[in-house]
This record gives structure tokens, sequence and C-alpha cells, in this order.
């Protein structure tokens, strides 16, 4: 036994470093394998992006075009002033009904006055060129300017969704079949206003600032007021949510005692980032309108849902960038005599604003895109149709929030709405990506200072 | 309190010497990390206008002890210090005592040079600001220059006192940091193994500056180096689990230890 010990064991075989042995060339296989999997993953996941960008932006940029008439109107007083006073009381009476004659009548002139052929020989065969909203239009223009009674004013007026559509290859002349709203003779008087420049599509800014609009009136719907809806959401999570969850985290952090009661706090403030959004919906609506009776469908109400459900991100990101502080900062603090509270906020919450920051904008990003608590707490349906008048309206009248905007359109029958939806859905990408540039920015100046 | 004068006679018994300018003295101290009983009964004297080494093998306490004397340790949830430290007669661990003011006077200066990350002169002018200690600008530029100059850095630095004082070098910084802890007019400097991050350069810059604080503070060095324990120490305490097994002037316990264990330990047998 032990002499066995003694003998030398085999010599290694020599061997030269010019040819791989086997097991170096196993190991560069699983090596090179690896990487493969991981460009494979890479590529995949790029590819996914690349899809989703473009479905997005082909089926959304149409929204921010629209199809506009321009038509002179003339302005009858025979129609819309019949005592002749101007006074507005007067004026006002006549509704959107003693309107649509009048700008069906310009554009039939219109066609007219351009020589083009049609069939259509009645004034009402106009109306399923223009929208709904043209004699709204009109007669807002009226009232705010009664003098020009008896003028004959030019105005851009919305073309009607199908018209709309049909510029945007939406509706063709077989898909109009059986469309009650509009016959192909409609479709080549279109192509004929076209080639007269009476029609034309152009940008459109009221579908990025206008308000929503009805189920028949695709056309003239916009995003506007949601977006002051999200807005004024977006300062209730972040004027509540920053303060609160910065200040947990600083005490849960840098003063809280290490027992079992901060060990509790702490497993359910993780847990809660896991919570279903939903449930925070059902939770505002039992707390904050039934029991505290907030208004419904109300901004203030959705940012406090919505607050509850950033704040467990903002704690868990704020604490994770206050420990990563170096320990060794807090002690030069403590060393020449600061207070807990002055190493703190002198030191340790400087180096880790970047980290709070990010987390902070990343939590309110997620609020931002958040659907499901509001359709618990009634923030989605026909409601944006109205702008707030003032700060107070702004956080307490209803109103919506963009997701549950473009959810509520794209709910919606007509196919107009289904492109209003992708439009609204860039516009939130914009802002979201807006407040992560906004987000970058403040990081980089934050570590700067250093 | 303790009968401070009785105290003051049994000091003067058990070290039988004439009563010198006594800074800092522990008594009976014991120091629990939950269930570690890591200082063990620890009585020593610091005097003023010294520097007191405290060597010992790596875990033996000398770090923990040295953070007791300006209750560092308090940051510490499981640590318990009990026994008696005096700072001028009085008990630091007394419940009147704000740690607070107790750190203004007894500064500390790190194993890691850790700057504010900001510039060099609002590190220094950090500790006097919060303690008041300026009155208006001309003042706390003055402070600056000063403990600039006593750290021994001023020449280095006085052209970009506006540059972060994390842009300096490692030795450099240590000096800003000590700089930094003079700043607050601290009557003891405890400096827990101030140059085990630096090279011999700036180890001997900053040795030849705890030479020089030695003129009006007391210093209390804690170091793993014997060498250095040597160089820069009036008196030297050997610390080994927890004990302080022999304490003394520095040319004694290297040349004429009492304890066996402290010769193995500066013979190298131990540690």
């Amino acid at each position: 036994m032990t002499d066995a010990s003694l003998h030398t064991p085999e010599p290694r075989k020599k061997s030269s470093l010019m040819t791989v042995n086997a097991r170096t060339k196993s190991r560069n296989a699983s090596e090179t394998r690896f990487r493969m999997y991981g460009i494979a993953a890479v590529a995949a996941g790029v590819f996914f992006l690349v899809v989703l960008l473009t479905a997005i932006l082909s089926n959304g940029v149409g929204a921010f075009q629209q199809t506009f008439i321009t038509v002179e109107v003339f302005l009858d007083p025979a129609k819309l002033d019949k005592k002749g006073g101007r006074e507005i009381e007067n004026i006002k009476k006549v509704s959107t009904f003693g309107y649509t004659p009048l700008v069906q009548q310009a554009l039939f002139d219109a066609v007219e006055a351009n020589g083009i052929e049609t069939p259509l020989t009645k004034r009402k065969d106009m109306k399923a060129l223009i929208s709904a909203s043209a004699a709204a239009q009109v007669r807002d223009y009226v009232i705010a300017n009664p003098e020009q009674i008896g003028e004959t004013v030019s105005f851009r007026v919305l073309a009607s969704s199908r018209v709309d559509g049909y510029f945007k290859d939406r509706v063709t002349r077989t898909s109009v079949a059986r469309d009650k709203n509009i016959k192909p003779v409609h479709l080549d008087l279109v192509d004929g206003l076209q080639a007269a420049g009476v029609i034309k599509k152009q940008f459109n800014i009221d579908f990025i600032v206008g308000a929503d609009a009805s189920e028949s009136r695709a056309e003239q719907a916009g995003m506007g007021v949601s977006i002051l809806g999200s807005l004024f959401m977006m300062l209730v999570v972040l004027g509540l949510s920053l303060p609160i969850g910065v200040a947990t985290s600083i005490y849960l952090e840098e003063f809280a005692p290490q027992n079992r009661w901060t060990d509790v706090i702490e497993v359910n403030i993780s847990n809660l980032a896991a919570v279903p959004s939903i449930v925070f919906g059902i939770l505002g609506l039992a707390v904050f309108i039934q029991f505290a009776h907030l208004p419904q469908s109300a901004p203030l109400v959705g940012g406090l849902v919505l607050t509850l459900m950033t704040l467990p991100t903002i704690i868990i990101s704020t604490r994770a960038s206050l420990k990563s502080v170096p320990p060794s900062i807090r002690d030069a603090a403590l060393g020449i005599g600061a207070s807990k509270m002055q190493a703190v906020f002198h030191h340790v919450l400087p180096l880790a604003m970047p980290g709070i920051l990010t987390g902070t904008i990343i939590g309110v990003a997620q609020a931002l895109g958040e659907t499901a608590p509001l359709l618990l707490i009634g923030m989605v349906g026909y409601i944006a149709t109205n702008y707030p008048d003032g700060i107070g309206a702004g956080f307490l009248d209803p109103n919506s929030a963009m997701p549950a905007q473009i959810y509520e359109w794209a709910k919606r029958a007509d196919p107009a709405y289904y492109e209003r939806a992708w439009g609204g859905i860039i516009i939130l990408l914009v802002f979201l990506l807006t407040m992560n540039i906004i987000a970058i920015i403040l990081r980089r100046r934050f570590e700067r200072r250093w | 309190m303790l009968d401070v004068h009785s105290h003051r006679q049994e000091i003067q018994k058990m070290t039988d010497v004439d009563l010198i300018d006594l800074k800092m003295s522990a008594r009976n101290v014991q120091v629990h990390y939950g269930d570690t009983h890591a200082i063990k009964d620890v009585d020593i004297d610091i005097e003023a206008k010294c520097v007191t080494a405290f060597i010992g093998p790596s875990g033996c306490g000398k770090s923990t002890f040295l953070r007791c004397l300006n209750r560092m340790n308090d940051t510490i949830d499981i640590c318990r210090v009990t026994g008696d430290i005096l700072l001028d007669d009085e008990n630091i661990y007394d419940k009147r005592v704000d740690p607070v003011q107790l750190r203004a006077k007894v500064g500390m200066v790190f194993q890691k040079p850790n700057p504010f990350p900001k510039s060099i002169y609002d590190n220094i002018a950090y500790g006097p600001r919060i303690h008041g200690l300026a009155r208006n600008k001309a003042e706390l530029d003055d402070i600056v220059e000063k403990s600039l100059r006593r750290g021994a850095i001023w020449n280095e630095v006085k052209d970009r006192l506006h540059a972060p004082g994390t842009g300096l070098s490692g030795g450099q910084q240590q000096r800003l940091c000590i700089a930094r802890a003079i700043a607050t007019q601290p009557e003891v400097l405890l400096m827990d193994e101030p140059c085990s991050a630096l090279d011999p350069i700036a180890t001997a810059q900053v040795e030849e500056l705890i030479d020089e604080l030695r003129q009006e503070y007391s210093v209390v060095i804690v170091t793993h180096s014997m060498q250095q324990a040597a160089r820069v120490s009036q008196k030297t305490a050997f610390f080994h689990l927890g004990n302080l097994v022999e304490f003394g002037e520095t040319s004694k316990i290297f040349t004429n230890p009492e304890d066996p264990r402290t010769e193995s330990y500066i013979t190298g047998r131990i540690g």
C-alpha cells in the first residue's frame, strides 16, 4: 500500500500548444454556442420591437392627418337672425339644425362653381360628405362674431369619416356598396372636389388637442382632454408618491430599528409591488368614492389610486439607491459630528438622487400607461368631451386618461376609431419617451455634480 | 457618576506615575455584538498630547474599542457597550450626552479615505458649518486654510480648492480627511488604520503628520503595522481576543514586553 504511493505517477503526455486538444475544443464550441444563443435572443428582441414600432406607426400615423373641405358659407340673415336685431340671445336660439343647410348649400355651390359633373342634384346629397361637426363649427363662429351675418365666410370644415377613410384607403368603392351612409357617386364627387382643391388631406392638430367625440363623429375626436386628464393624474401621483415614498424609504433604510415590525413592513411593501393593478382600482372605488365620497371619474381619484400603485415601486427603488451609497460616507459625516439626519440629508440623499429620480420616473411612467384601475373608478367611457375650466376642475371634473381613451376608441364600431386608437398609442409613447429622456437628463445632471 | 477624585487616585496608584494630563480613560468596558463578547473588561488611559497605538491581530477588537471612544458603535443596532469611558472626567455613555456633541470633540479618521463627493473646500468647511464655528465667509476661509495647513496638504490643493475631493490621490485624500477631522477643532483624534490603504510614501507623509498633530491633540491610532506603532506612538496597547493584554510605553512594549502573548505577537508567532 505504502509502496504504491511512492511510485511516481504516469508522466503527463507531452502535447504541443499548436494543436487544440479535445477538451479545449469542446469548451470553445460550447462558448460559441452560448454566444449564438445570446445573439439570437437579442435579434428576436429587436425583431419584435421593429414589428411593434412599424405596426404602430403604419396604423397610427394616419390619425394625425384629416380630410378637410374648404367652403364659402353664406351666413344667411334670413335664417340665422330672423328678427334682424343681431341680438346674441336671438342668434343663440338657432340650433345647429339651422346651420346644416347653409354648409350643405355652400358645398353644393362649390360643386357647381367648379363645374364638376355629378348625378347628385340636391343640396341634401352633400350630407354624406360633410362631418356633423361642421354646422356646430359655423354656429360657434357666428355666435362669436354676430356682425358677420350676411357676409360670406370661408370655413375649413371636417369631411365625414367615410370621405376621410376614402382618402386613407380605408373606404373603397366595393366596401361602400352596402354602406348606407355614402354611395359610390359620392366618391366620384369627392374625386372631382379633390381635383378642384376643395377637399384636401391635411395635418390635424385637433387630434392632439381636441376632445373626444360621439360614436358617429370619429373625424372630430381628439386626445387633448384625456391628455389633460392624464396630466392632472400624474401631478397627483408625483405630488403624493414622491414625498411619501422617499420619506418612507429614508425612514426604513436609515432610521428604523431592525426588528420584526420593520421586516413585516418590508415584506408587505415588496408584495404590494406585485399586486395586480385592478385590485388597487377596486380599493380606490371602495375607499375614495364609496367611503370618502370623492367625485367619480375625477383625475384626483385616479391619481390617488395610481399613487397607491406607484408607491411600492418608488420605495423599492429609493431604498435600493440609498443602500448603494457607501457606508463610509455616513461614517465620515457622523465622525465629524453630523447628526444622523444631517448625514442623510446632506450626504446620502444627494448621492442617492439619480437612483431615486429614475425609480420615480419609471413608477410614474407605469402609472401613465395604466388602464385597469381606471375602469373601476369610472374614468373609461365617453367622458372626455369638455375641457376642464380651471385647475380645480382639472382635478375634480370627470375626465378620462390617455390609455383609457385609447381603450374606449378601440372598442367603438367605426373603423375610423381604430385608426385613432393607434394614433393615440403614438401620443402615449411620445409622452413615455419624453419622461424617460427627462429621467436620463436628470440622472446625468445629478451625477455630474461630483 | 463615578467619584472622580477617588477614580483619579486609583489611576495614579495603578499607573504609578505622577498624574499626567489625562484626556480619556476607560474602565470596565465590555462590548457585545449580539451574543458575541467582543471586548472584555478593558481599562485604559489616554493622555493628552500623546499618540496611543492599539495593536493586535485581526478581529482582536481594537477597532471596536476605538469606535467606543466616540460612540460610533451607536450606529450598529446589535452593539451594546457597558462600563465607563470618561472624557475630561465626564462619562461619555451618560444618558445626558448627545453623541453628536461628543463626536465634535472626538474626531475620527477611517481606514479607507472617505472624502465627501464635494469640493475640497466643502469637505473641510462642512464640519465648521454644522457646528457653527464660523460667523462669516472670511472666518470659514480661515478655518479651511488652517485645517489644510495642519493636514499638511495645503500646498498641494491651495490652487484647486473647488475641485472635487474625490479627485485627489489616495494619500492626499487621507490627509484631506485628517484635515476635515481637525477642522471641527476636536480634542481627541481617533484613527482607524489610517495608512492601510496607502502606499509607503503617502504612509510616511501621514505618519509625519500624526507626529505633528501630537503637539495639540491626543491621538489614538489603530494599526496593523507594528513598525508604524513603534514609529509614531508613545504608548502602545496590545489587544488579543477582546482583552487588553498589555498597555505601556511603546519602547517598553516592543523591547521588553511583560506578557508572553505580547512577545509572541511582536515577534510574529501569533496573529
